[in-house]
């Protein structure tokens, strides 16, 4: 197949590599360095969607990221991606795209009917039209505009690609490789800074790959390549290409995604699709250009209307034409060069211009090549539904109000030219204030607020001469402030062609008796009426304008509406410009996939996963692991057909009976040392520490200063100074921080320091009436008898050689130990327990069983301590210190916390002995009440009694003390359940607790 | 994201660092009567000031310690770090 539209011997394509690709389903090519843009213009194809509303059809309009229209829905490597700019994606083999907004296709749009319904969309329509029956909306309304509007569809499929985070520091980073950039990076890095230059685009050089410049005596882009060259070559310069710098944040930190490989059939191994740059930078060089606007006319949607230099850079860089017939309609120079591209490439392009009379060097050269130049020439409309045939033109007025008498004229397309404005987004990010700059219509950076200087055409400067020059300066001047080097470079001389004057002139009036769309927004078909309507309504400030008719919206963010949507804005507000203000411009620049933001913390790695030093034996023993926090513990250890409920029963029973082991490593561990640690202690618990002896373990409750309970945990004393605390697995990390923060802050002539033990110590609680004889037989030369080692004692000793800590602390409420290794040790810990416990009949159990054990007994845990609890609400009434002070007591006798119904934790029972009653039920006196039923408590934990081999819970009750016997109804309106149950004491078993001091 | 010159370590950024609140209040000295309304003003009430507001970070993922900093709450600007210890 032949591509009418490319020229042979113009371009930086490679036409030795011919690609093929589908877009909507038909097989065209294109070459290597082609866009799906400039292939597609190639072949001849200009109608790639239809717009949000209307769904009137939709072409190109620009060549990068500015572009408005040309979003497609692209297919690669078995995935999907939504809302792809085909301007800016680069062909690969096997790129499919299709058209997105349409149905049933892009030819026979159903939608475009919206185009003759347009009285019924008018600005703010959703505010509008959608407003009655009220009921409408969820059912039919919105799931309509849902389907209607919007662009591509997102993929419902789990995203195999892979996306990287890094963070990286430099002294200076340059946003855009255009002039500016390369000169500003050039001069800083000779210098000696540590530079990176990002550039959006595949190719580096900017407005140097389409402009007809010498630099130095060489063609502006060999000039461009040439630097190019030696930057990559020095080590204190990194250059990256297609890495857009979207985000300027706090204390000059940007944010840059890097499409490592969008460009490519299917990612390279071990190369991520997408790098998302953490940049903290000392100076930053805006150097990110600026973007033609259009100027505003009749129809100017339509397919083959483009922006001047989009046509040129299609022209230059791909060799493609947008149109054998082109009509130029500028008001300044710019567009001259486009023109004279086209002329130079047999091409005969007619050029109206709105000015009267402009003389300059490009406009000679124009004339000279016998370019046909109408001045004081507007385009009225253009027409032509899927493709320019032809446009209406007129003379138009001095004053540009009066339109002379019409023609019409044939053409394939238009390319439009309203000047340029600076892209000044990362600027203004930065907190920068712009400043409108009447010279050329645009707003541009003003005093910087953090370490940001913008160079070129991004400053509104468009002279290479003089962008050339100050970009030098800069980046000498900056790099010489953080290196103390003064090496200068001295400026290559530039030859360019001067611009005349531009022409403020930015909107076509409409003909008498003709009503032409005039489109300010292509992105989200906001037209001049839908403005002019919005200010008739009322709509003062540009940031509601905006919002009511959406107006620089969506995905491209107005980059080539907002500064023509200013322009009617102050023009019916008889304001100017810099009054009406721009909207805020945030980040990103362009959108950025989640997946790059999401990076690699995805699936598992979302969070870190911690693991006990005996987790693979856990592992080889058929052990379901719940997370608990960031760990893993084991939940049962499963055998057979066994369940949750089967295992954790026969593990509970077996500790009750025999003896059982589990893995407490995951408890927090805090060394607590120094002269003053007993007094610390004695100020962080809520009981009394200063006459715990060495040797002795005690248990301890903390509060917050409201006099909530924030934790609870054994510390025992290891030697005169030291102390071991521990913390439930789940508060470790807070509590450390609470310790600290009263040691550095609050108390500071305290002598104490702590440190987290948590990884240092593995750690098994071995629990059953059979553990002393385990002990034993694990411990043969310590005497670890009912006196040598009582109920809280702590022993040093060794088993089988290696330090051991032993504490006889129990958790389940049976006779039991807790026995400490170091880390490395941990396994073999475990396995010398199970080996040599055989005889006794241990099992290991895991947390299910865990709380069974504890909830029998009636041991608070974490969901009774649940951050609004006190501790007379757990019981815990004989560890709170009447005589000293300690965090939180003042917050102790509020009114609250003393009053007579108080809540308590109590224990219930179903009355039928057989209901498990559902974790989160509500305890209410009448099960038929009506709604909402007054609820007096709740149920915290359930568990099956093994002791009593029926279902038990413990609930958090009102006035639970005298509720003790009483009888109420579990209601968990969830699980559609009612259950009767009696209140009893929370502590089920062993209430006079005997067993753990046996 | 914050940039915060830990007094201990140097400039850190801010995800090393969790949030303390305002670094000015001060705990009643323990084993003292304190009246109702002191005592709920130290535990609830914090001021939540737009400008300057010097208040505590703890460099968490760094050394650990809890210090000072003096930031501006509407610009972000810091205009000055201390150790925990050292007036600001």
């Amino acid at each position: 197949m032949s591509q009418e539209f490319r020229l042979d011997k113009i371009g930086l394509i490679n036409r030795n590599k011919k690609i093929s690709f589908k877009f909507n389903g038909k097989k065209y090519f294109g070459y290597e360095g082609d866009t799906l843009a400039s292939a597609l213009i190639a072949n001849g194809v200009h109608l790639i969607g239809r717009s949000f509303k209307y769904h009137r059809p939709r072409g190109f309009f620009g060549a990068g990221v500015d572009e408005p229209y040309a979003i497609v829905q692209l297919y690669r490597n078995n995935e999907t991606e939504p809302n792809v700019r085909a301007t800016e994606q680069e062909l690969f083999e096997g790129l499919e795209a299709k058209s997105v907004n349409c149905w049933p296709s892009v030819n026979f749009d159903i939608g475009a009917i919206n185009n003759f319904l347009n009285k019924f969309f008018p600005a703010g329509f959703y505010y509008k039209t959608f407003m009655w029956p009220k009921s409408f909306w969820y059912k039919i309304y919105e799931p309509f505009i849902r389907k209607a509007a919007g662009f591509g569809v997102a993929s419902t499929k789990h995203d195999n690609e892979r996306y990287e985070h890094k963070y990286e520091y430099c002294d200076l980073l340059i946003t855009g490789s255009g002039p500016s950039g390369l000169a500003s990076a050039y001069s800083a890095a000779k210098n000696g800074a540590r530079v990176i230059l990002a550039e959006d685009k595949p190719r580096f050089g900017g407005s140097l790959l389409t402009s007809e410049v010498n630099i130095g005596n060489q063609n502006g882009k060999d000039w461009a390549d040439k630097i190019i060259v030696e930057l990559k070559e020095m080590p204190n310069v990194i250059v990256k290409n297609r890495a857009q710098v979207f985000g300027y944040y706090d204390h000059n930190m940007l944010v840059m995604s890097e499409r490592l490989s969008d460009h490519l059939p299917k990612s390279k191994k071990y190369t991520p699709k997408q790098r998302l740059w953490y940049i903290r930078a000392k100076e930053v060089i805006i150097s990110s250009g600026s973007i033609e606007r259009p100027i505003v006319f009749g129809n100017n949607d339509t397919p083959g209307v483009v922006l001047a230099s989009a046509a040129k850079e299609y022209l230059k860089v791909y060799g493609v034409l947008v149109g054998k017939k082109p009509l130029i309609f500028t008001n300044n120079d710019s567009a001259y060069e486009t023109a004279i591209e086209f002329k130079k490439n047999n091409i005969n392009p007619i050029i109206l211009d709105t000015r009267e009379n402009p003389d300059s060097e490009l406009i000679s050269e124009a004339k000279n090549m016998g370019i046909e130049i109408k001045f004081s020439h507007v385009v009225v409309a253009a027409k032509g539904y899927k493709k320019v045939n032809s446009a209406e033109i007129a003379n138009i007025s001095e004053n540009k109000k009066d339109l002379g008498k019409i023609e019409n004229i044939t053409c394939d397309c238009i390319c439009v030219s309203g000047f340029w404005t600076p892209t000044i987004h990362l600027t203004s990010q930065s907190g920068n204030k712009t400043k409108f700059n009447e010279e050329i219509d645009a707003f541009v950076p003003g005093k910087s607020k953090q370490n940001e200087t913008t160079v070129g055409s991004a400053n509104g400067i468009f002279s290479l001469e003089k962008t050339l020059t100050t970009a030098f300066e800069k980046g000498h001047e900056i790099s010489k402030k953080l290196t103390n080097k003064d090496n200068k470079i001295s400026v290559p001389k530039v030859s360019e062609k001067k611009f005349t004057q531009h022409d403020k002139f930015w909107c076509v009036p409409l003909p008498k008796e003709k009503n032409y769309k005039r489109f300010l927004d292509f992105q989200n078909d906001v037209s001049v009426a839908d403005v002019e309507l919005a200010l008739r309504e009322g709509y003062r400030s540009i940031e509601h304008v905006k919002r009511y008719t959406t107006l620089g919206m969506a995905t491209d963010q107005g980059k080539t509406s907002n500064l023509n949507g200013l322009q009617l804005v102050s023009s019916i507000e008889n304001k100017i410009v810099p009054s009406v203000g721009h909207t805020t411009f945030r980040p990103p620049f362009t959108p950025v996939s989640i997946g790059a933001i999401v990076g690699r913390e995805i699936g598992k790695h979302s969070k870190p996963t911690r693991k006990s030093p005996m987790h693979s034996w856990h592992e080889k023993h058929n052990a379901v692991f719940v997370d608990a926090g960031i760990w893993l513990r084991p939940r049962y250890y499963k055998q057979g057909n066994e369940g949750l409920f089967e295992a954790s029963k026969r593990e509970a029973e077996n500790v009750r009976k025999n003896v059982g082991v589990c893995d407490v490593t995951t408890l927090g561990k805090i060394d607590v040392k120094g002269p003053d640690a007993a007094e610390f202690l004695n100020r962080v618990y809520t009981n009394a520490w200063l006459k715990l002896p060495v040797g002795k373990a005690r248990y301890g409750v903390m509060l917050r200063e409201d006099g909530i309970v924030m934790d609870d945990g054994t510390t025992t004393r290891i030697s005169e100074y030291h102390y071991h605390m521990t913390t439930t697995t789940a508060q470790a990390a807070n509590v450390l921080s609470h310790l600290e923060y009263y040691l550095q802050i609050v108390w500071p002539e305290l002598n104490v320091n702590v440190v987290s033990t948590t990884e240092q110590w593995a750690g098994a609680a071995i629990a059953g009436p059979k553990s002393r004889n385990l002990l034993q037989k694990l411990f043969p030369d310590t005497d670890v008898s009912k006196e040598g080692l009582p109920f809280m004692g702590y022993l040093e000793s060794n088993l089988f050689g290696i330090p051991a800590r032993i504490f006889r602390i129990s958790f389940s409420g049976e006779l039991a130990y807790e026995v400490n290794v170091e880390s490395d040790n941990g396994n073999f810990m475990w396995e010398k327990i199970i080996e040599i416990g055989k005889e006794f009949a241990i099992q290991p159990y895991g947390t299910e069983a865990l709380s069974t054990l504890r909830i029998e007994m009636g041991h608070v845990a974490g969901s009774e301590l649940d951050g609004r609890t006190i501790p007379y609400d757990n019981g815990l009434d004989g560890l709170v210190s009447k005589k000293k002070d300690f965090i939180g007591k003042r917050s102790l006798n509020r009114k609250a916390f003393i009053a007579q119904d108080r809540q308590k934790v109590v224990g219930v029972v179903p009355l039928d002995k057989k209901t498990s009653i559902p974790e989160g039920s509500h305890l209410v006196k009448d099960a038929n009440a009506k709604l909402p039923n007054p609820k007096l408590g709740h149920i915290s934990a359930s568990c099956w009694s093994v002791e009593y081999n029926n279902p038990f819970s413990l609930a958090i009750l009102k006035d639970g003390k005298n509720m003790i016997g009483k009888k109420l109804f579990a209601l968990c309106p969830v699980k559609n359940k009612s259950i009767p149950v009696e209140i009893v004491s929370s502590h089920y078993v062993d209430p006079k607790g005997e067993r753990v001091r046996s | 994201m914050l940039h915060i010159k830990c007094p201990h370590c140097g400039l850190r950024s801010q995800n090393e660092f969790s949030y303390g609140g305002d670094g000015t209040v001060k705990r009643p000295e323990l084993n003292k009567e304190v009246p109702d309304k002191e005592w709920d003003t130290f535990v609830y009430l914090r001021k939540s000031p737009r400008g300057k507001h010097i208040e505590l970070w703890h460099h968490i993922s760094g050394c650990r310690q809890w210090i000072k900093v003096e930031r501006d709450t509407a610009t972000h600007e810091i205009f000055k770090t201390s150790k925990a210890n050292e007036d600001i």
